[in-house]
């Protein structure tokens, strides 16, 4: 296993990346340092999803199944950000349900502070719910229209009434709206009356509700307009340096995804092909996909854009029911040789960079993992 | 302290909240529910006054028949037999010589008996069952699905013929049994289709991982979004059941002589309808009237209560 590396500052890196290389092996060997003596929250080992395909209308025979999530491990540490991109229909929102439990897993384990909650049921199930908590991505259908935002909002501490006491309860609604800073005296109100941007601190607000240590976001801000979704992101930090939260935050905006990660993790096809500090993924890829997915991000620049090299992918995303053999991204891949399909690269950090000190250390589910040029990527 | 200090609004002017979108600006009044809005659509709606004035006078009038009807159904003179509209017995006589209009009246309270109590008993029938078998799936939702088929295949009018006479009741409630019997998996599938579209929300899955368990989830989110379908359907059927009563009876299979109810009324006076005509008119009517009267009111509700149905 190697030492998850963190960079809180996503400018500065991306200056030095500029510069050279060592700065950045530098910064994030010294908080690779600070995190290798802190536990991780949230270990999510081996974590499965298939959906079983059926036939047949009396007797159901399963014939296949969707394999949503297939294998996917990471950590995530108090605090910190991790961001997990990848395209639509990748695994991404079955990986957040899968750690709140909204799904149960095929395989694998997810361990919060030691403690497998894959396992778990009734009563200890609802303890862990307490520390984890989620946030939805669509604000219009994660508030229940019929319930006003008091009740929407307090509805925590009627399932946890240990949280807070009967009498307490209207007080701490109004602190919540107040924290995500929306109006105290909207309490009574519908969620139809709010615009987007409200009824996601609506849904924030409920996250916080019951104080947890780790927040899923699912997409959080993507059914926003951009104006409101910097609101939201900003909130979010905020928030998270308030309470000293722990994010996952799922999207497919890299920008977005850059801006408040930590680290980021990188999803194809239900597996995670690249995980590392935001500068080595961003600045640094070294999985052909994360290289690809890099080279779309749009460039505001028109001078910088004419000379990026754009790399486009033929063909579609094969289907999660029948995933290709060996490397899930082989069918796509520019490099693919004989070996990928053959042998399934594992997510570890590449063995020509595991002696150098190089921001190009960090895992990397690759065969042929090299550094490539993607100019003014995000 | 928030970092937004979000939408204040000053002197009734909406504000502009930090999301750069307008704050909606309620001068009626500040909690402001979905069925506060519904009512609010209703009452702005003449059909809805109209149909509702006729139901509560149905209703008053099947309590208190004597309000408007001074003698009795049953005391008949045989001297009277088909008489014509005349001076005190507006509505004329019919074939036994009883009084048209006192029979009119006192048949309102069987319809409208039959109408609430089927009505009802679908209802709770048909949206527990419905309900819990879209909420919970697999097995139960097979079961239930499949038995109410069942149900489907069989013909209304025929399962009625067969089943009334097999019982040989005859009586408001049995009426009313036969049609729940009958009349449930139509509501089922209603309320089995609206708790599948609602439990998919993803306000129900933050319940679930706020770790709310189903009794809190099926009653506090998934009835009251799934309600709906199931009053406005409910409102329109309570008509159909009506006029269902009245066809039984006219079958001979439901209600029975000596209750007074429009469809024996008809019946009776199918037979004289050239001699005769006023035998037929006022029950008729006024069956046609109730009818109209519920199916309005069902879709003024459908119209407030869900536009998209429209």
């Amino acid at each position: 296993m190697s030492e998850p590396t963190l960079s809180k500052d996503p400018e500065s890196s991306a200056a030095t990346a500029a510069e050279a290389g060592a700065p950045v092996v530098e910064a994030a060997e010294a908080a690779a340092a600070q995190l290798a003596d802190r536990e991780p929250i949230l270990q999510v080992r081996n974590l499965v999803k298939h959906f079983p395909l059926t036939q047949g209308i009396v007797v159901k025979r399963q014939i296949g199944a969707v394999k949503a999530v297939d294998g996917v491990s990471f950590d995530l540490y108090a605090g910190e950000t991790l961001g997990i991109v990848g395209e639509s229909g990748c695994g991404k929102s079955t990986v957040a349900k899968l750690l709140m439990s909204l799904e149960q897993a095929t395989a694998g384990e997810v361990f919060y502070k030691g403690q497998d909650i894959t396992k778990l049921s009734g009563r200890a199930l609802k303890a862990v719910r307490r520390n984890i908590q989620m946030v939805f991505q669509d604000p219009y259908t994660s508030l229940n229209p019929r319930m006003t935002v008091g009740d929407i909002i307090g509805e925590p501490f009627d399932i946890h009434p240990e949280v807070a006491p009967k009498g307490d309860r209207r007080k701490r609604v109004e602190e919540l709206l107040d924290v995500v800073g929306l109006n105290p005296e909207y309490i009574n109100r519908y969620p139809h009356q709010f615009s987007g941007g409200q009824r996601q601190r609506i849904g924030i607000a409920r996250g916080l509700a019951l104080n947890p240590e780790i927040i899923i976001c699912d997409e959080p801000v993507s059914a926003l307009d951009v104006s409101v979704q910097a609101q939201v992101i900003n909130l979010m930090e905020k928030l998270q340096d308030e309470f000293n939260l722990s994010y996952i935050f799922i999207a497919h905006d890299l920008s977005i995804v850059r801006h408040i990660s930590d680290r980021v993790g990188v999803m194809y096809l239900g597996k995670i092909a690249e995980i590392g500090s935001d500068a080595e993924i961003y600045e640094h890829p070294t999985h052909p996909y994360t290289q690809a997915l890099l080279s779309a991000v749009p460039v505001p620049d028109p001078e910088a854009r004419e000379h990026r090299e754009r790399i486009i992918l033929s063909g579609d995303v094969p289907s999660p029911a029948n995933p290709p053999s060996g490397c899930r991204f082989r069918t796509r891949c520019w490099k693919a040789e004989a070996r990928c399909a053959e042998e399934e690269p594992l997510l570890a950090i590449p063995t020509r960079f595991a002696e150098v000190d190089t921001p190009a250390k960090h895992e990397s589910a690759c065969h042929f993992a090299e550094e490539k040029d993607v100019v003014g990527a995000a | 302290m928030p970092e937004n200090t979000d939408a204040v609004i000053l002197d009734g002017v909406p504000a502009v909240a930090p999301d750069g979108a307008p704050v909606p600006v309620d001068k009626r009044d500040k909690p402001r529910s979905l069925w506060n809005d519904a009512w609010y659509d209703l009452s702005r709606k003449p059909i809805f006054y109209i149909s509702a004035l006729v139901i509560l006078f149905l209703i008053v009038i099947s309590i208190w028949p004597g309000l408007i009807a001074s003698q009795d159904p049953l005391q008949c003179n045989l001297i009277d037999s088909q008489n014509g509209p005349s001076s005190g017995h507006w509505f004329g006589f019919d074939q036994q010589g009883c009084d048209v209009y006192t029979r009119t009246v006192y048949g309102a309270r069987a319809s409208v008996e039959v109408g609430i109590f089927s009505t009802l008993g679908v209802a709770v029938l048909g949206a527990v069952l419905g309900g819990l078998s879209g909420y919970f799936g697999g097995w139960l939702d097979s079961i239930i699905s499949r038995v109410s088929d069942i149900f489907f295949g069989i013909p209304i009018l025929l399962g009625g013929v067969v089943f009334l006479s097999a019982v040989k009741g005859g009586s408001v409630l049995t009426v009313s049994t036969f049609i729940i019997l009958l009349g449930w998996p139509q509501l089922a599938r209603i309320a089995r289709g609206a708790v599948i579209t609602a439990k998919e929300q993803d306000y129900v899955l933050a319940a679930k991982a706020l770790g709310a368990g189903h009794g809190r989830i099926l009653l506090r989110h998934i009835a009251p979004n799934a309600l709906a379908p199931v009053i406005v359907w409910s409102t329109i059927a309570l008509g159909t059941f009506i006029s269902l009563e009245a066809t039984l009876s006219f079958l001979g299979v439901g209600l029975k002589p000596p209750a007074v109810s429009w469809g024996i009324d008809i019946s009776a006076a199918a037979e004289q309808i050239r001699n005769a005509p006023h035998m037929l008119l006022w029950p008729a009517g006024a069956l046609s009237v109730t009818v109209l009267a519920f199916i309005l009111l069902g879709d003024a509700v459908r119209d407030a209560l869900d536009p998209k149905l429209r």
